[in-house]
């Protein structure tokens, strides 16, 4: 008590730092920006109500089902919004807004809100709703449409993937940087994305870790399958979502492990897995499934790669994993 | 910044792990250390150490003066306490003290005069079981916050093959600067403290560590390391990044060294022994004065404190005594702390006194009392990340809710020194130390089983 007044007594540290949840989420929604203007350009106007209808359905999604689990509200975290806008980018311009509903719907009372909300989901909420829509609307969401056919008249166009490096009909690398191609509406634009992701690395919201190690692990595949051309390897690159996934979605921190070392693991078994289906397999989607998949062995992951306390005698280690046995 | 390639200088040997970057708040980096008046009355706590508590060696009534022992004990781990004032003993009694655990005070009303007690007269230091001696006598308790007995912590056994001193100047708490003034005011001591300990207990080196944003300490202790004493160049100057909380013991022996002080264990289990640099300091000016340990220099500052400055009081001073000192409060104090505001106690009342060990008062007004909010966790790492125990702060958490007590001893939390690195990087504003002392207070009571 001073001058009748009672002070606050809390636990140290009595200094925090700025970051909140909800700033970390805002830096992850501007660093979509590029790759959204970039989809606007691309594929036509009708980027902005698809991307509207996603975060508005995923928000209200929140919302209802935090209210109906009488728990507190978290729409102010962002992290609907996110998972909205991340989820539009993985769709084709082409979806009829009520699949982009639901698809929302999926991923946020699914895959977030049933295992306990923020931080408790074991699989990407996009990710999942993106491939239980691939299973459920499978024609809608593989109609492609052909870049800037917007401007005149709507035509589909197949996937770089789905047409293959070298042949009639694929685009060019310089196109592949800039966009212009079939597919998602936010997976495409490679400039963007890396834009999007370097600004991530740079305010310290993701480790450089996964990205990394995801991509350069398919790119290293991709470099012996294509026996040496780089070409090839730039294009299994830039093509498909590995870019998007890499960057937003592979990282994301409910479903990747929380250590570097578990990090690298992570990105390698993505970069592996994707590999493996685009080289081996009949489907696509091969980001979509490799990070599902790695998200499942993160509790694993992060098991093994527990750090031992500071000052743990190499000897002790040892001889503690000896006694455990 | 300073230079750091200097004969004479050893960078940190590696960086450390973790830690966080917090704003230095350095304020009263210039406020030289001004001598508070003698208080009208000091409550003097005979628990003022880790260890035994004292038990009070005058009666209501005595005359008492500076330096005079009331308080002392005959169990091992103690250091006795001295009158910080001259005067009347007016009370003997029960005080709360800021962690809320009740501890006998002895209250003196001070006559004004400070005279000093006629018994005071140098040591007579010649060997190391003369210094340790001595040092029991003075009182001294490590000064830089914890306040362990100095002199059990120099009484090694000669079978621990302690060889390294690390003198600890980097003060890498926000706010402090005490023992950045000590450093620049009180440098002769320093320089007599660092030989004295290093002849009388035979360290082969000692290491003097500051961070690298005190260019002015640089200097003076780098004459230090420089001086002529040293004639085979066995005192050494350390600069460290300054990120908290690289002046942590284990922390600081593992930059001055490269050893690590395992789970459990202490530095001396390394060989090293690691001292404040006002504690070092001090030493040298009892064993010239022989004036125990009875005032403190404090740093005083925070957004609701007045006039901020670096002040010594008495021992017992109340804190609203010295608040006042400091031209009161500017605006009205919503949190006030002793120590830092990473590892700082905060206390319910400014009725308390000060004790030996407590290097600062800070006053918050509202708006930097006030923490964010809670919310749920988001996996984000930034804890584990910043933990520089290499701790996984996250799963301790999830252990202490359902009380998994393996799960808490492989996760090794009673390695936490509650540095407050993971609270302070948490973007959902856990309060993760909290979460960590009750996950210890789990494991102490199977201990207890």
């Amino acid at each position: 008590m001073v001058n009748g007044k009672k002070l606050v007594v809390s636990a140290s540290p009595h200094l925090r730092s700025t970051q909140t949840t909800t700033r970390i989420m805002l830096d992850v929604i501007l660093s979509l920006i590029p790759a959204l203007i970039a989809a606007i350009f691309i594929f036509g106007p009708r980027v902005i109500p698809v991307t509207a209808v996603s975060i508005s359905s995923a928000v209200l999604a929140e919302y209802v089902s935090r209210k109906v689990m009488k728990r507190h509200q978290t729409i102010g975290d962002l992290s609907a919004v996110v998972t909205g806008l991340i989820l539009a980018l993985n769709l084709p311009v082409s979806i009829p807004y009520w699949i982009a509903a639901i698809g929302s719907i999926v991923a946020i009372v699914v895959v977030k809100q049933f295992f306990g909300g923020i931080g408790q989901n074991f699989a990407n909420p996009a990710i999942t709703a993106r491939i239980v829509l691939l299973l459920s609307f499978g024609p809608q969401m593989g109609n492609w449409v052909t870049p800037l056919s917007w401007k005149t008249a709507v035509t589909t166009s197949a996937t770089p993937l789905a047409v293959g490096y070298g042949n009639a009909g694929a685009p060019s690398l310089t196109d592949m940087l800039l966009g212009l191609r079939g597919g998602c509406l936010g997976e495409t634009c490679a400039v963007a994305l890396i834009l999007g992701g370097v600004y991530l690395i740079a305010r310290k919201v993701i480790s450089p870790a996964i990205p990394l190690t995801y991509i350069g692990t398919v790119a290293l595949i991709m470099l012996i399958a294509g026996k040496g051309d780089l070409g090839f390897v730039a294009y299994q690159i830039m093509g498909g979502g590995l870019l998007l996934g890499a960057f937003f979605m592979a990282t994301d921190y409910s479903t990747c492990p929380i250590k570097v070392r578990g990090k690298i693991i992570f990105g390698i078994g993505c970069g592996i897995i994707t590999s493996l289906i685009r080289l081996f397999a009949s489907m696509t989607e091969a980001v979509s499934f490799a990070i599902l998949l790695m998200n499942l062995l993160v509790p694993f992951i992060d098991r093994a790669t527990i750090p031992k306390p500071f000052g743990t005698p190499k000897k002790e280690k040892k001889a503690k994993e000896a006694a455990e046995k | 910044m300073v230079k750091t390639h200097m004969a004479g200088v050893l960078s940190a040997v590696k960086k450390v792990r973790g830690g966080v970057k917090v704003h230095h708040h350095k304020n009263t980096a210039e406020s030289e250390v001004v001598r508070m008046p003698a208080p009208a009355k000091v409550v003097i706590p005979m628990q003022q150490h880790i260890g035994a508590p004292c038990e009070p060696v005058v009666k209501v009534g005595d005359t008492v003066a500076v330096g005079q022992l009331i308080g002392d004990t005959d169990k091992f781990v103690s250091a006795p306490i001295h009158s910080s004032v001259s005067g009347v003993v007016t009370a003997i009694g029960d005080i709360k003290m800021p962690n809320g655990i009740l501890s006998k005070a002895v209250t003196i009303e001070s006559d004004g005069e400070m005279r000093l007690w006629e018994g005071i007269e140098p040591p007579h230091v010649e060997t190391k079981e003369d210094l340790i001696k001595a040092v029991r006598a003075s009182g001294l308790v490590g000064l830089g916050g914890a306040g362990f007995p100095t002199h059990i912590k120099l009484n090694f056994p000669a079978d621990k093959n302690i060889d390294t001193l690390v003198v600890n100047a980097a003060e890498c708490e926000p706010f402090i600067t005490v023992d950045y003034r000590e450093c620049i005011e009180n440098s002769w001591d320093i320089l007599s403290g660092v030989y004295l300990l290093k002849d009388l207990l035979g360290f082969k080196q000692v290491i003097i560590a500051v961070e690298d944003n005190k260019p002015e300490a640089f200097k003076v202790l780098k004459s230090i390391a420089d001086h002529s004493l040293d004639k085979h160049d066995e005192v050494k100057l350390m600069v460290l990044e300054s990120k908290y909380p690289q002046g942590a013991e284990k922390m600081m022996v593992q930059s001055a060294t490269g050893r690590r002080v395992p789970p459990g264990k202490l530095p001396a289990d390394v060989g090293c022994v690691v001292m404040n640099v006002a504690s070092v300091a001090f030493i040298a000016r009892y064993l010239k004065t022989g004036k125990p340990l009875v005032s403190r220099s404090l740093t005083v500052d925070g957004s609701a404190i007045a006039e901020p400055k670096n002040v010594r009081v008495p021992v017992g001073t109340s804190i609203s005594e010295i608040i006042d000192f400091c031209g009161g409060f500017s605006k009205d104090p919503c949190k006030i702390l002793t120590g830092g505001p990473m590892m700082g106690l905060a206390i319910v009342g400014t009725d308390l006194p000060v004790l030996k060990q407590n290097n600062a008062i800070l006053a918050f007004a509202h708006d930097d009392a006030v923490l964010k909010p809670e919310s749920d966790c988001i996996r984000c790492g930034r804890c584990a990340t910043a933990c520089p125990m290499s701790l996984m702060p996250t799963n301790i958490v999830r252990a202490a809710k359902t009380k998994d007590v393996s799960m808490l001893k492989t996760a090794g939390v009673n390695v936490c020194m509650e540095c407050g690195s993971c609270a302070f990087a948490c973007p959902a504003g856990k309060p993760l130390v909290q979460h960590m002392r009750l996950a210890k207070a789990i494991l102490r009571e199977e201990g207890n089983k």
